[in-house]
């Protein structure tokens, strides 16, 4: 079956390499967004067959004149209402290029909407009827494009029609808005007088504004440049998932920007690791030859084994982000209960989350007034500058030295609740970027692997407390090392005596701890020693890390039934847990997470701990950590 | 980068965002153009090979060749393919007219796979410029326990920041390819040669230009029997891409009914 269509030609005949400009409209409420857009469609000849003729029906039976408007508001409840109730997004042609009309709502009650358009856009139209005035929202959004970083703004003002006309009026609006604007550093591409509804100064100069020289509205649309590219800013990749479908360790992410290839030195913040990307992956065909620059959805693959997160960054050594734990951010507020000092919140920076709080207001303003200043809290809908304190280690930019990780946006209860720029970071005590470059063993793996007779692994051994892990452990330990072999006990009970003794028992004291484990456990395995690791680690999603982390890694289920594993007991600390004196005691409680895929599951109720360490010798072997008495050694190098 | 490639890179940033912050996600695989070029762009983000289901909720009402794209390339892609059934018509809401109570079964269908699995995040091939309503939908956009959406209440996306915790029980739709247009669709599924059903092209004067179920999709009078001539037809009418789905076209507001109830 052949369902392939081979192409006819090489060019591709319709206008996808024209330029494409998004342009949102904003404004106040009334003012006339939809209107316009309605009348540009029209205008620019963007309109399917039918569509006018079927709106126009519409009007009529519901007995009102017809509205530019209607072809925009396309939902019952926003005719029923005459309001725009969110964004929509419609597409036509210039004679230069091809625009995305970003229509948002100039309602308050909907200013989350205008901002999800204007987020998205190159530049703005901002609306402002002649008989009304510059008006509280009109400010407001005024500030939100600049918030967002849309730089370019043509002021359209409209209704031309009810103020007769005149010059003197347009000139006091254009006056008014033009000093609101440059007050916040934004100057006006152009001031355009308009009636949307009649068509003056849309498309056409008609003798009704003869005085005035300016470009139209298509005009002014016309000259709106695309966003820039951010090729020449330094690197930034953020790191969306790492992938390991394959052979391959893909580190994933959207390059923001700058640009890089094979063979680059970077460094990952904000740990500050180096390392050398191997390759840049892609599919069908792979690896990618030549420079990938900002905007491009990458895959890179590094020449060293590091552990790299969701939300790290990849950079250029030497042009590395800042690393940090507090930072100073403009943000806009949406959410009803405003933002208050001491707030505890989600913040997120590109793939990058972190808990964090509120340490300081330092600003709050209604941007619609702008008079009224407080800060004590940031009402809905008014904009703060805030010092936030994070419980991880963020690397991030100021926005005005990288506009595109220098944003973050602010979760409550799962969903987005504000946004902005950072301001400033407080980089933390390390030196910025942290150059740790890892010293390797003067051995060789095969070296080590020729004395012991096996490979470095980590072998995991996860169960609830009192399934025998331990016991299974160092009887493992004592079998491998009378073989000639280097095992180390890793205790989970032992280590946090030590190395983990600052952790607790919540959820993410708990992911750290097995972490920790697993970065010894691994150091271990890379210089040959079997790292056998007895601990309760009762998150699936923890030891998936540790799995990650490792390059050799054996889970053990030690599936003792969990009325057994209470009735031996040793420690006393079921016993304990039933009194009620030993709080989050995996156990008790249903927080352990089985392994669904183990290498091996044992249940020591039905296993003497000879029997049980047999088989996991015998899993070793096959699985090519332990060594069959003779073994080509030079294979292995 | 050309515009191509821009839309590319947006749609792979899109998917994996949705496969790191979502638990359980399936692709919707409608077997139609856009839907093809979905899968294609998840192969792209994830180096080859789609780690989620790919879903086809079906009404058993398909075109054969339909059918056959679906067993061919199925395999041939390495899907993870699932194919569930709707319910009869006599199990949607009788208010609705003829066609649009038709393509309702599939919400229904979707609403019983969703229960089957537990996904909480269904991915979806919605176009701004297919359709009113879709113009106005997030990229990430949370659904009601009912499969519902609640146009009035959408959480904002500030740049590319998408709200990706959907209450317990409900689910996200994922929107990766909103940002295309149906020129793009076509020229993309040009460059990087990817299969399609030969229904598009034309055949005695007429072609599909978008695919639906046999009794409610009609064909669209076209002479354009190749991709090229396709983009050349797209530049030069004023015909809209559903033209053919007779849903579309019963009542003003069918199609919102039915979207605001969970349809695509």
């Amino acid at each position: 079956m052949n369902m392939l269509v081979t192409p006819a030609s090489p060019t591709t005949p319709n206008g996808t390499t024209r330029p494409q400009v998004r342009i949102v409209i904003v404004g106040h409420v009334d003012h006339g967004k939809s209107t316009l857009v309605g009348r540009l469609l029209h205008e620019t000849g963007s309109l399917p067959d039918g569509k006018l003729e079927m709106l126009k029906a519409v009007s009529a039976r519901r007995g009102m004149p017809f509205e530019w408007s209607f072809l925009l508001d396309a939902l019952q409840t926003e005719r029923d209402q005459g309001i725009t109730i969110d964004t929509t997004q419609i597409r036509f042609r210039t004679n230069s290029r091809d625009i995305v009309l970003i229509d948002a709502p100039g309602h308050a009650e909907f200013l989350r909407n205008m901002i999800t358009g204007a987020s998205q856009a190159d530049g703005a139209v901002l609306i402002i009827d002649a008989l009304e005035g510059v008006r509280d929202q009109t400010r407001r959004h005024g500030y939100l494009l600049h918030l967002l970083g849309v730089k370019q703004v043509a002021i359209v003002v409209n209704k031309m029609d009810r103020v007769d006309f005149s010059a003197d009026r347009f000139k006091a609006i254009s006056d008014e808005i033009s000093a609101h604007l440059s007050g916040l550093g934004v100057t006006p591409t152009a001031v355009i007088p308009i009636s949307a509804r009649d068509g003056d100064g849309v498309a056409d100069r008609t003798d009704r504004i003869g005085w005035y020289k300016g470009p139209t509205v298509v005009e002014a649309l016309d000259r709106l440049e695309p966003a820039r590219p951010l090729e020449a800013l330094a690197l930034r990749l953020p790191v969306q998932a790492i992938y390991k479908f394959d052979a391959r360790r893909i580190v994933a992410g959207r390059i923001e920007s700058g640009s890089l290839k094979a063979g680059d030195e970077i460094v990952i913040m904000p740990a500050g690791k180096i390392a050398k990307i191997k390759t840049v992956e892609s599919w069908p065909v792979t690896p990618v030859a030549g420079r990938q620059g900002a905007g491009r959805s990458v895959g890179v693959t590094l020449d060293r084994e590091l552990f790299i997160e969701r939300g790290d960054i990849v950079a250029h050594a030497g042009t590395a982000p800042r690393e940090t734990r507090r930072l100073r951010a403009r943000i806009f507020w949406l959410h009803d209960k405003p933002l208050a000092k001491g707030d505890q919140l989600l913040v997120r920076c590109g793939p990058k989350e972190s808990r964090a709080t509120v340490v300081a207001i330092e600003k709050a303003v209604d941007p619609g007034e702008l008079e009224s200043s407080e800060n004590k809290a940031i009402g809905r809908n008014h904009v703060g500058e805030i010092d936030i304190s994070l419980s991880n280690p963020i690397a991030t930019d100021p926005y005005n030295e990288n506009p595109r990780t220098g944003r973050l946006v602010i979760e409550i209860a799962g969903r987005i609740a504000g946004g902005g720029l950072v301001l400033s970071v407080d980089a933390g005590q390390r030196a910025v970027p942290v150059d740790i470059v890892p010293v390797e063993s003067a051995l060789r793996p095969d070296e080590r692997s020729a004395r012991y007779q096996h490979n470095g692994a980590v072998v995991w051994l996860t169960g609830l407390p009192a399934s025998g892990k331990s016991t299974l452990a160092k009887a493992l330990e004592r079998r491998l090392f009378s073989n000639g072999g280097s095992p180390i006990l890793l205790d989970g009970d032992t280590l946090r005596a030590g190395l983990n003794s600052d952790l607790g028992f919540s959820a993410a004291d708990r992911s750290e701890n097995i972490r920790r484990l697993a970065e010894v456990a691994t150091h271990l395995a890379r210089n040959g020693h079997i790292a056998i690791v007895a601990a309760v680690s009762p998150a699936r999603e923890d030891r998936a890390t540790a799995r990650r982390i490792a390059d050799t890694f054996r889970e053990i289920h030690v599936a003792t039934p969990a009325d057994v594993c209470e009735e031996r007991d040793p420690k006393g600390h079921y016993k304990k847990a039933r009194a009620g004196a030993l709080a989050s005691f995996t156990g008790i409680g249903n927080d352990y997470e089985a392994p669904q895929a183990a290498e091996l599951v044992i249940d020591t109720s039905k296993r003497t701990v000879a029997e049980a360490a047999d088989e996991i010798e015998r899993m070793l072997k096959t699985s090519g950590v332990l060594f069959d008495e003779a073994v080509d050694l030079a294979a292995n190098i | 980068m050309d515009h191509l490639d821009q839309l590319e890179a947006q749609s792979i940033y899109i998917f994996r965002e949705a496969f790191a912050r979502l638990k359980k996600i399936a692709l919707l695989w409608s077997l139609g153009k856009d839907s093809n070029v979905m899968i294609w762009l998840a192969r792209k983000a994830f180096f080859g090979k789609m780690p989620f289901p790919a879903l086809h909720v079906d009404t058993g009402k398909k075109f054969p060749e339909m059918y056959r794209f679906r067993d061919h390339y199925g395999k041939e892609w390495d899907l993870d393919l699932r194919v569930e059934p709707c319910p009869p018509i006599d199990a949607v809401d009788p208010t609705l007219p003829p066609a649009a109570r038709s393509a309702a079964r599939k919400t229904e269908g979707l609403k019983m796979a969703l229960a089957k699995y537990g996904f909480d995040g269904l991915i979806a091939g919605i176009r701004r410029d297919e359709e009113a309503t879709r113009a106005k939908e997030r990229v990430f956009s949370p659904r009601g326990l009912e499969g519902n959406w609640d146009v009035r209440d959408q959480p904002p996306e500030f740049w590319d920041h998408f709200n990706a915790s959907p209450p317990q029980g409900a689910h996200l739709r994922i929107h990766p390819i909103l940002h295309w247009t149906e020129a793009d669709i076509w020229a993309y599924t040009k460059r990087e040669n990817i299969p399609i059903i030969p229904l598009y092209l034309a055949k005695n004067g007429k072609r599909y230009r978008s695919l639906g179920d046999q009794d409610i999709t009609n064909p669209v009078n076209s002479t354009a029997s190749s991709i090229d001539e396709i983009l050349i037809e797209l530049e030069q009418t004023k015909v809209p891409e559903r033209a053919g789905r007779a849903l579309d076209h019963e009542t003003e507001d069918a199609f919102e009914r039915l979207r605001v109830a969970g349809y695509l």
